[in-house]
């Protein structure tokens, strides 16, 4: 159980993400035919609220620089994910052969 | 839970940022002190800062049908303790804010203060309370990290529905606006991030049972070398 425990975790994650994929459907088309969008962003979301609340609210500053285009910003999105997940795996690579060496070193002793 | 650039008015912008800046500082310190005196951890802080890295950066689907991220900062605040992570999110907000325009330098005080103070010290007390309750190591793990998650997007909408009271029900009705849009959406993914927690600490206690008895996560009895 303890060996398959990892498994089992990322496949629960796994299970998470893929269940909204299937459960939520895209509703019809309003009556000017323009497509509903799903799964916006939730930051997004926010942003169209808060100009429901307070209409003439008007933001008093702008992103410095705003990425060109969606693919522009998945490429930043993925180089940050990439970063960390390059770092997560040499931990995990070096912790392991260590782990190993010393065990095969305990074995030769 | 990125408040835009500019969608908090100026005094709740500057209101934010006076109220983070002591964490961050501090949180400063508290790294650079462990990093002079205890050196053999600077592996465990890279650790936790990538994990930041990663899992702010993915965006998932949610039952609600948007999409949000989890925030990785239970894992370090575990680790190191909630002050710690005050820098290290912010670094992460920063890099988000300046090069992705997701959040922004008006709204960093208030992001850092979500992102990277309560959901760390919610994360960092659950973990105690879940410990000193004797619950299983997994479990403790998984609550802390998924509730320091959901808190952050809860500490967003208090501070949307301050800046943003409803016209006609004040806070309250705001405040159940914006929850539905963060705290709902969040639920499944802050059930993620505990569980991906959890797989992180398994390899922790594999790889590095001595360093979790150094920093006080665990008791030498529990660790097996």
């Amino acid at each position: 159980m303890k060996r398959y425990q990892n498994l089992i975790l990322l496949a629960l994650v796994a299970a998470l993400v893929v269940i909204p994929l299937l459960i939520v459907k895209a509703p019809e088309p309003g009556p000017d035919g323009e497509e509903v969008e799903i799964f916006e962003g939730a930051d997004n979301q926010a942003k169209d609220l808060i100009t429901e609340i307070v209409p003439d609210y008007h933001p008093w500053a702008e992103s410095l620089l705003e990425p060109p285009s969606g693919e522009i910003e998945s490429l930043l999105f993925a180089l940050q994910a990439a970063l960390g997940a390059g770092f997560l795996g040499y931990w995990y690579g070096s912790s392991a052969t260590r782990a190993r060496l010393r065990q095969s070193g305990e074995k030769k002793a | 839970m990125h408040i835009m650039e500019g969608f908090l008015p100026v005094k709740h912008a500057i209101g934010w940022s006076i109220a983070s800046a002591p964490f961050v500082a501090y949180g400063l310190y508290s790294v650079s002190k462990t990093i002079k005196e205890k050196p053999e951890q600077r592996m465990l802080l890279g650790v936790a800062t990538a994990f930041t890295f990663v899992l702010s950066a993915l965006k998932m689907p949610s039952v609600t049908g948007s999409c949000s991220h989890p925030t990785g900062t239970g894992l370090g605040a575990i680790l190191f303790g909630p002050a710690a992570m005050a820098p290290i999110g912010a670094v992460v907000l920063l890099f988000q804010a300046l090069l992705l325009a997701h959040g922004g330098i008006t709204t960093l005080g208030a992001n850092i203060f979500s992102m990277a103070i309560v959901g760390p010290f919610v994360a960092f007390g659950v973990y105690r309370l879940a410990k000193a309750a004797k619950l299983p190591f997994g479990v403790c793990i998984f609550l802390a990290a998924a509730l320091g998650d959901l808190l952050t997007y809860v500490t967003t909408s208090v501070q949307l529905a301050l800046a943003f009271p409803d016209p006609a029900g004040g806070f309250a009705a705001s405040f159940a606006k914006f929850a539905t849009v963060f705290a709902v959406t969040q639920i499944p993914l802050a059930i993620s991030e505990g569980l991906l927690t959890v797989i992180v600490f398994n390899a922790l206690s594999r790889f590095n049972p001595r360093e979790l008895q150094e920093l006080d996560v665990v008791e030498s009895r529990e660790v097996q070398a």
